[in-house]
């Protein structure tokens, strides 16, 4: 990305005489320009992200600087099942999450590209659950989920779909599976209008040729619509996995890790430790055991998907 | 990004109807249509605005309505009222909550978007050695995840000494705000054309000039974009929140809402609906105004 944006502009034509001068001056003008942004990232995001790494080394409580204490951190968390436990659902709920997001998100971008009426008011309401704060949009899920007194449970009920209510939150799978399903419908509409941008710049007449040439509706989604949408469907995807798998505000407002941790991703479970828990170290260091993880997320969807850009002989 | 933004302005028009540019639809039978696209459509909005609507209708029913399915139908508040969010503003610190939101989410985006102008102007015009990696430096700083940060960065807050206050939100949320409004609005300075900077530099104008009166008023939407953004994150931020503010007055709104507003095994419902729709409400408004900024703000951080 950062390639194209220097592609582009590489070339600035300027005066020749203006331009010795300039480039004298260039170095200094930057980084004055640079400054604030670079003072306020440095201190507050590469300076954290180091310390963050050295709190995982050590035994930091609220309150108690720490000793550096090696690697007992990660060795409690090799014998840990609870951490095991944490890692194997968040990559679950990113996993399911992604794929649920990504199938209906693209579903949703081509019922939306549709000639609609009402288009435009149609696509803005769409976005409200990513516009809305995550925790409040989550409050109301925590309403509908209740034991007791689910909508859902009582609309099946009354349609004579169930006996008794589901006790959305209360049991390991299901509050797994509710739980994957609320992230997904936080999710969507980022897939969908981003995909939707995307979809609308193919041209019409590409789909009429096709049509013409005797292709299915199924076949131009998959030889047109598909290639077409490979790129930004890379990038879309790569930071619905990377939202996916920090995911936090969820899970702490619906189950807080529960029913048994069953539901702890590792950013809550790192949460958990570290702040009513104390245990800052140890919160770090799951922290930072988030960090291969999500590395490797971010290579496999970003590089996996983006292949298909230059093996589509594609330019941009 | 231009087409996020050129797309999103006349589509629900009359003249949109009938223009033939969607593709071959016409070909399509209206009974098809109706199962292929209005139905399905249909069910995302439905699902999609749900928990709005059950949000909305529990925050205006009384208690003996809310849990009592048999004598009331759950769909339609029998006799709607206004208690719980009297009892939201007049009897609990949601109006201070309100207010520390606003100052916070207004405070880091103001502080955001001019760190970014700078940022994005150095790195996409001036051009000075090593651009091109600070550019894609911002870029990765975008992908550091707040869930990893916030233990290191609650003990230097701590250290700094404003733990449990408004600056200590204010100078956190830039760390996921500036690199957002830097990438996008590189992308806005981008698709300014070099020959009006030339001018102004053939005409003697300093780099300070051609930034404020030329590339600043021509980056208008930009800049409306990325704040408008900058605005929703700060005001949907929860983890930093939480973990650095203690005291019941000092809360924003979607910490205070979920830990002051549930007291032991006694949730108030009604309350806290009402909380959450009031303290969705001016995210909702504001993009409402401006929904093609946002969306294009949306669109354009993915598709540089």
């Amino acid at each position: 990305m950062a390639g194209t944006a220097v592609a582009q502009g590489s070339a600035p034509p300027l005066a020749p005489a203006g331009k010795a001068s300039l480039m004298q001056s260039r170095g200094m003008l930057g980084l004055l320009f640079m400054l604030p942004a670079a003072l306020f990232l440095l201190v507050f995001l590469t300076y954290p992200l180091g310390l963050g790494v050295w709190l995982g080394f050590t035994d930091t409580r609220i309150g108690r600087a720490g000793q550096y204490i090696g690697l007992e951190n990660y060795e409690l968390l090799w014998d840990d099942s609870i951490f095991w436990l944490s890692v194997g659902n968040t990559i679950l709920y990113t996993v399911a999450a992604s794929i649920l997001k990504f199938a209906l998100g693209l579903w949703l971008a081509l019922l939306l590209n549709e000639r609609l009426p009402f288009k435009a008011l149609i696509r803005a309401v769409v976005l409200l659950p990513w516009v809305v704060p995550t925790v409040l949009s989550a409050i109301a899920f925590w309403w509908i989920y209740d034991a007791q007194f689910s909508v859902i449970s009582w609309s099946l009920m009354k349609l004579g779909l169930i006996s008794t209510p589901i006790n959305f939150l209360g049991d390991q799978y299901t509050a797994r599976a509710t739980l994957i399903l609320t992230n997904v419908w936080r999710g969507i509409p980022f897939v969908a209008i981003t995909l939707l941008a995307g979809l609308q710049t193919i041209s019409p007449s590409l789909h009429e040729a096709a049509t013409l040439d005797g292709a299915t509706s199924w076949q131009r989604f998959r030889f047109i619509t598909l290639p077409m949408l490979s790129p930004l469907i890379a990038v879309v995807m790569t930071f619905s996995v990377l939202f996916t798998f920090t995911d936090f505000q969820l899970i702490y407002v619906l189950t807080r890790g529960g029913p048994l941790n069953a539901t702890h991703l590792m950013a809550t479970l790192s949460f958990q430790r570290a702040i009513p828990g104390g245990q800052l170290g140890e919160g770090a260091a799951i922290a930072v055991a988030m960090i291969p993880f999500l590395l490797a997320a971010i290579l496999f969807s970003y590089f996996g998907l983006q292949r298909r850009r230059w093996q589509q002989g594609g330019a941009d | 990004m231009t087409s996020a933004s050129d797309t999103a302005l006349p589509a629900g028009s009359r003249a949109a109807l009938q223009d033939e540019s969607v593709g071959m639809t016409y070909l399509d039978r209206a009974p098809r249509r109706l199962v292929t696209v209005y139905l399905p459509l249909l069910v995302f909005v439905f699902v999609l605005l749900f928990p709005f609507y059950w949000m909305g209708v529990t925050a205006l029913k009384p208690n003996h309505e809310l849990t009592n399915f048999r004598d009331y139908n759950p769909f339609w508040p029998a006799s709607p009222t206004l208690q719980h969010i009297r009892y939201l503003l007049f009897e609990t610190s949601y109006p201070g909550w309100l207010v520390n939101t606003m100052l916070v989410a207004l405070g880091s985006t103001v502080i955001s978007l001019v760190a970014s102008v700078f940022a994005a102007y150095a790195i996409e015009r001036i051009r000075f050695p090593g651009s091109r990696w600070t550019g894609l430096a911002i870029f990765l700083a975008y992908l550091v995840p707040p869930s990893i940060l916030f233990i290191p960065l609650a003990v230097m807050i701590f250290k700094f000494g404003i733990y449990d206050s408004k600056l200590a939100l204010i100078f956190t949320y830039p760390t996921f705000l500036i690199p957002f409004c830097t990438w996008l609005l590189m992308g806005y300075f981008r698709s300014i054309p070099y020959e009006l900077e030339e001018c102004a530099l053939v005409d003697g104008a300093t780099r300070w000039q051609i930034l404020t009166k030329i590339m600043l008023p021509l980056a208008v939407p930009g800049l409306i974009s990325a704040g408008i953004f900058a605005f929703t994150l700060s005001w949907n931020e929860f983890i930093y929140a939480l973990t650095f503010i203690q005291s019941s007055e000092n809360k924003t709104v979607p910490v205070g809402v979920l830990t002051e507003l549930v007291r032991g095994d006694v949730y108030e419902w009604g309350a806290l609906m009402a909380g959450a729709l009031l303290g969705s409400l001016p995210v909702v408004l504001l993009y409402s105004f401006f929904v093609d900024y946002y969306v294009a703000s949306m669109t354009g951080a993915v598709k540089e």
